[in-house]
């Protein structure tokens, strides 16, 4: 029969010794679920308040990964789609580091992209766009961040492209991220922009994050001093995940 | 910029979270790529949560994502996180033994023609909960698709398991009996196996507790 003794853990399923709960997730820094001029979050915004429930196991824990799961093309998406041929665009080295919100590395994140191709057309069935396909690009990496919490892809840069919101809608060139801390409460998915683009303070996406400084979060920097000479330009995107309270021993609640 | 190891419980966080962006229509590109058609990859995250081999309390889970309008949202990919069959995940944090080659993530597109999606697994076994409280066993889901801004988290529960519900920490917060049915899947069918429905409403009458956690 099944075992459900809760074995070793404390009754709260924090051990002691370990860190405590996430921070509560500032919903004010987000998007709100509801952004008019974003027009598909109207029927696709939940109009009840969330449930506010304290982290157990159930949202500290999550999956874990490591490079072993990934093949070692899969973080250049120069050469991971096609057999030959490279592809057309803008060679760009996409770094950056992972934080918690301690401002502490994070090593042994999952990071997983997909982008557009440099005309600004995605290799997905539901795409119409008029611009073309490139053969010899797929527009998907993954990768696991290191000791340090660092990471790098070898991409294109992707074009800016057309949307069917307003009467004419472009979104700025961006990089959709997909990240995974090490518990679930943490998961995350956003975009990271480009420096200097004026496509970034017309987009209705974009502008879902009501504060500008947080927004400023996503925009990935120019970083000649990585730049590779004569190959490509580099671009820095850091990401914060969501940090832990410091441990709370169970039999000494006011801290340790 | 480290925080002292005798730091009070309350040290608030220093850097910002950064903002979630939605995942936008073309999300399977990166996270289910052989269902877009990308074939560059020796493995990815699939319906399976739990090792196929493993035939003990198997079950199918399926469900549509519905949007305000009632229509199926046919661009969402689902994610799920569950513990084994004694309760444990396989994760340093639990550190409890897990059944072997339990993984306990899945990773489900839905049919862009039908929006159904469903994941093959394990019953999970029930969870520590906060206070010495046991946790009825459910599986977390986390829900993503074009036109949602952040990432909905919610839970399936097993309607077996009425009693293990009446004393859950989660079920307990929710006073409005409707509105706990949401986070309780129908069992569907039996024969071969047995599959549990999760139908989620993303608003309107039916719509699921989607949880801030
Ligand atoms: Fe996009």
């Amino acid at each position: 029969m099944t075992d459900t003794r809760p074995g070793r853990l404390p009754a709260s399923g924090h051990r002691p010794g370990r860190p405590g709960p996430f921070f509560a997730r500032d919903r004010g820094h987000h998007p709100p679920a509801l952004w008019p001029d974003y027009k598909t979050s109207v029927a696709r915004s939940p109009r009840q308040p969330l449930l506010s429930f304290e982290n157990t196991l159930s949202e500290i824990t999550g999956p874990l990964f490591s490079l072993r799961d990934l093949g070692p093309q899969d973080n250049d998406l120069l050469s991971n789609f096609a057999t030959e041929g490279q592809p057309i665009g803008e060679r760009m080295l996409l770094h950056g580091q992972v934080l918690d919100q301690n401002a502490r590395p994070v090593p042994g994140v999952l990071i997983e992209i997909w982008q557009a191709n440099a005309a600004g057309r995605y290799r997905h069935v539901n795409d119409g766009y008029r611009a073309p396909l490139d053969p010899a690009f797929g527009g998907c990496g993954r990768t696991v961040t290191d000791s340090e919490g660092r990471y790098f892809f070898r991409s294109i840069k992707p074009g800016a492209y057309p949307w069917p919101n307003a009467t004419d809608s472009w979104r700025p060139a961006h990089v959709h991220f997909s990240i995974f801390g090490s518990g679930f409460a943490q998961r995350l998915i956003t975009q990271a922009y480009f420096e200097g683009d004026p496509l970034i303070d017309r987009c209705p996406i974009a502008g879902s994050i009501p504060d500008p400084a947080a927004r400023n979060m996503l925009v990935a920097r120019l970083d000649m001093e990585n730049s590779v000479p004569f190959d490509m330009l580099a671009w820095r995107f850091d990401i914060v995940l969501r940090g832990r309270r410091s441990t709370c021993f169970e039999n000494r609640p006011e801290g340790n | 910029m480290r925080i002292p190891p005798n730091a009070p419980p309350n040290t608030p966080p220093v850097l910002k979270e950064t903002p979630s962006q939605t995942a936008g229509p073309y999300v399977h590109i990166g996270l289910r790529p052989s269902v877009a058609g990308f074939a560059g990859y020796t493995w990815e995250p699939d319906h399976q949560i739990a090792n196929p081999a493993d035939k003990s309390r198997r079950i199918r889970i399926s469900g549509t994502v519905f949007d305000g309008t009632g229509a199926p949202v046919k661009d969402a990919l689902i994610e799920a996180w569950q513990a084994d069959a004694n309760g444990h995940y396989p994760h340093p944090e639990d550190g409890r033994p897990v059944m072997p080659g339990f993984r306990g993530f899945g990773r489900a597109a839905a049919d862009l023609e039908s929006g159904e999606w469903h994941f093959d697994t394990i019953r999970p076994g029930p969870v520590p909960g906060p206070g010495g409280t046991l946790q009825a066993p459910h599986v977390s889901l986390w829900i993503v698709a074009r036109g949602i801004n952040i990432g909905l988290h919610t839970r399936l529960y097993f309607p077996e398991d009425a009693a293990l519900h009446a004393t859950d920490p989660l079920l307990a917060i929710i006073p409005d009996p409707r509105r706990r049915e949401t986070l309780i899947a129908t069992r569907e069918k039996d024969g071969e196996g047995v599959t549990y429905r999760f139908d989620i409403h993303i608003q309107g009458e039916y719509e699921t507790v989607f949880l801030d956690i």
